[in-house]
């Protein structure tokens, strides 16, 4: 693997052994020194063409803990975010010597783009890219699942057997999408709640069961409740007619909560609304992984980076 | 000057010598006559010169994706010899000042008549009619007004434009994509707009619009062409329309008939197009619509676009295709090998029909005695892989490189003048000169 697009293009072995890194890069973030010399000499260039403090530093932080040199690259004006523009970005900063390019990018497709245009040579890490996916994410969900239920025989398994809920707002979501194909892959079972004006049409090739309701969804007694943020300009677009009854139909509330296993978890990617997609208590309960996921987050990437390290094709 | 083609399939059918006199075709039989120039034809089907209602030859505006002259090279080259240039030039075709540029510049360039259209509304804006009685007078004799690249969204703007247009018997062409639908929209809106996380363009954006334009006609009596459809929903909205009676054409791309929505799956953007490409099954009901007339013509919406446009993001890049030069063999491969047309219909839908919608004159009566030589010779057995150097544009945006496609444009006659000799184009002054 040189590249990390799409959840779509990866099998359960390899996503297995990145998780399984994944572990050995927790254990080497709790030692003393908490640094590998894997990437000494490398450069991660981390281009931000969206705004996302939290992405931006997890990479660095994973960056940083494999001994790569960091060059950031932030922007937000239209007149960077058009296409040529984007090449002879990538293009510079591949001849200051960048390795790895970590790229988030308002636009879907960008990293697909980028890979496939052959700009240039480095790596390509996709940070989220639109509307279309965000890996990076849903590996580290996927990691946090299976630390949280599987505990000390998390080593090697997948999730087979593991049944999760996604809840929210699908439609704008890399988060969903990504987390919708690599849980498949790696043999849990999906169900998407929502309201029809925020799921895709046709999304039976994500091989997922559609429900209406948080309700109905939390009478299947999942596993695992993913929580989604609803983003502020779908809250005044006609998505759905106030918060009050989003948060009344598709909120995790502590009502809900109640009506899950006891071992159930409740997810959030961050950052919440709180009140709208996930209450307070529940954010702040037990059996919420919001800060854990944050923690594994950085670790997962200085997995991916080091998979990555091992194709230099 | 006088040309005898000897031994081309006329229209598919019987071979037969084909004796050309000046801008006029003489005979049309078996000729022992002597000619200035002979063509050998066997085995090549004879059609009469092509006739697109549907370009975009960027010129003014627009010159580094393609002029008015390369965009000409490029219809001769594919075998027209009649192109309509759509309005949406910079500045817009909405004066017969402007107009009458176009029409001098085509007529100067030599290779095929270009027939200018005009902008339904000034500047293209959607608000008030453009000077359609000007440039209807014009030299130019518009008949075919259209602000393609933008609906018009307005549903009483509509009804005025066609009462308007009736006026002068022209016809409305109209690009069917209702705007609130369709805002951010660059892919089909499905599956793949859905895997692929990006903005969908929905069918019934467009088919809501057909229905509504096809009631409005009926209403004012008036007639309207639908540009470039693409779904399934269209067909039934217009097959619906033209059994009541209403005075409603329909026009289908290259692309549309052969290239579904799954193109998009890699983020190419040669595939980003409008309207999108669609599935499958929108595919074969655009085809089986063509076969049995519901579907008047192909156009081609040849839309050039200079590669900055093009290498690039999905989002960035321009919605558009180049498709003169390969019209009629997508038309072949899609509808005549497929047992769907035979090449007497061809001469329909790429030529009579078109120029009866742009009331253009001398296609009525294809390759009888009489009529105007404009001819086209096509070799029906030629396959190659498609590739650049079929192109004769400024742009290379062509969703069929690297396809396989039957059928080869060997030789083009336009008013008696040869613009293609053996698949090459004439250079430009032997054609100005003629």
């Amino acid at each position: 693997m040189k590249h990390l697009i799409s959840a779509r293009g990866l099998e359960a072995a390899p996503t297995v052994a990145i998780l399984d890194t994944t572990m050995d890069m927790v254990d080497v973030r709790t030692r003393e020194v908490k640094k590998l010399p894997t990437l000494r000499g490398k450069t991660v260039a981390n281009v931000f063409f969206e705004d996302s403090t939290r992405t931006r530093l997890s990479f660095e932080a994973a960056a940083l803990a494999l001994s790569a040199d960091v060059t950031t690259f932030t922007t937000q004006g239209s007149s960077v975010s058009k296409g040529e523009s984007l090449k002879d970005t990538l293009q510079t900063l591949e001849a200051m010597g960048a390795d790895f390019i970590v790229l988030r990018h308002p636009h879907s497709g960008v990293a697909s783009t980028v890979v496939n245009s052959g700009w240039v040579d480095a790596h390509i890490i996709n940070a989220g890219d639109g509307t279309h996916e965000h890996p990076t994410q849903a590996l580290l969900d996927a990691f946090t699942m299976r630390s949280r239920l599987r505990g000390e025989n998390a080593r090697g398994s997948d999730l087979a057997g593991i049944s999760v809920v996604i809840v929210g707002d699908i439609f704008h979501s890399r988060v969903a999408r990504s987390n919708a194909l690599l849980l498949r892959t790696l043999g849990a079972t999906v169900t998407l709640a929502a309201p029809q004006t925020l799921l895709p049409r046709e999304i039976d090739s994500w091989g997922a069961a559609v429900v209406s309701t948080l309700d109905e969804a939390i009478d299947l007694q999942p596993d695992v409740v993913m929580t989604l943020r609803v983003q502020k300009e779908r809250m005044t677009s006609g998505f759905f007619p106030s918060e009050s009854e989003f948060a009344q139909l598709w909120g995790m509330n502590d009502s809900r909560l109640r009506r899950l296993p006891p071992t159930s978890i409740v997810m959030h990617p961050g950052p919440m609304n709180r009140g709208l997609e996930i209450s307070g208590s529940v954010a702040d309960s037990p059996q919420s992984t919001v800060t854990e996921q944050v923690a594994n987050g950085v670790a997962v990437r200085m997995a991916v980076l080091y998979t990555l390290m091992g194709d230099s094709r | 000057m006088t040309i005898l083609i000897r031994g081309a399939a006329v229209l598919g059918g019987k071979a037969a010598d084909i004796l050309i006199d000046g801008d006029t075709i003489r005979e049309v039989g078996s000729t022992t006559a002597a000619a200035d120039r002979v063509i050998e034809a066997h085995g090549l089907v004879a059609l009469p010169g092509l006739v697109d209602l549907h370009s975009h030859l960027r010129e003014p505006g627009d010159e580094g994706s393609e002029t008015i002259l390369s965009g000409s090279r490029a219809a001769a080259a594919g075998g027209f010899t009649t192109v309509h240039a759509m309005a949406n030039t910079s500045p817009v075709a909405d004066t017969a000042e402007l107009v009458e540029l176009v029409a001098e510049r085509g007529m100067h360039a030599g290779y095929v008549q270009v027939r200018p259209i005009g902008a339904v509304t000034r500047n293209l804006d959607g608000a008030q009619l453009a000077d359609i009685g000007g440039m209807a007078h014009s030299s130019a004799a518009v008949t075919v007004f259209s602000d393609d690249g933008r609906c018009v969204g307005d549903a009483l703007l509509m009804r005025r434009a066609l009462e308007y247009v009736s006026t002068f018997g022209g016809v409305i062409a109209q690009h069917a994509q209702d705007p609130r639908l369709t805002i951010d929209a660059v892919v089909n809106e499905g599956r793949v707009s859905s895997e692929l996380g990006l903005r969908g363009w929905p069918s019934v954006a467009e088919e809501s619009i057909i229905a509504r334009d096809v009631l409005l006609a009926e209403y004012v009596g008036a007639r309207l062409h639908v540009c470039h459809i693409s779904t399934a929903g269209s067909v039934d909205v217009i097959r619906w329309a033209k059994k009541r009676g209403i005075a409603v054409t329909a026009e289908v791309t290259p692309h549309h008939l052969l290239l579904t929505d799954e193109r998009a799956l890699t983020y190419d953007p040669v595939f980003k197009v409008n309207p999108p490409l669609r599935t499958a099954d929108d595919i074969q009901q655009l085809r089986l619509a063509v076969a049995d007339g519901t579907i008047d013509i192909v156009a081609t919406d040849h839309a050039p676009h200079a590669s900055s446009t093009k290498d690039c993001t999905w989002h960035d890049a321009s919605f558009g295709m180049v498709g003169l030069e390969s019209a009629l063999s997508v038309v072949q491969h899609t509808l005549v090998d497929t047992g769907h047309i035979t090449w007497p219909d061809v001469a329909r839908i790429l030529s009579v029909v078109p120029a009866a919608i742009g009331r253009v004159d001398g296609y009525g009566a294809p390759l009888a005695v009489g009529s105007r030589a404009n001819i086209t010779l096509v070799d029906p057995a030629h396959t190659a892989n498609w590739d650049t150097s079929r192109l004769h544009g400024r742009s290379t945006n062509s969703p069929f490189i690297g396809t396989v496609l039957p059928g080869r444009v060997v030789s083009t006659i336009f008013n008696g003048t040869e613009t293609v000799v053996d698949g090459s184009l004439v250079e430009p002054e032997l054609v100005r000169n003629a």
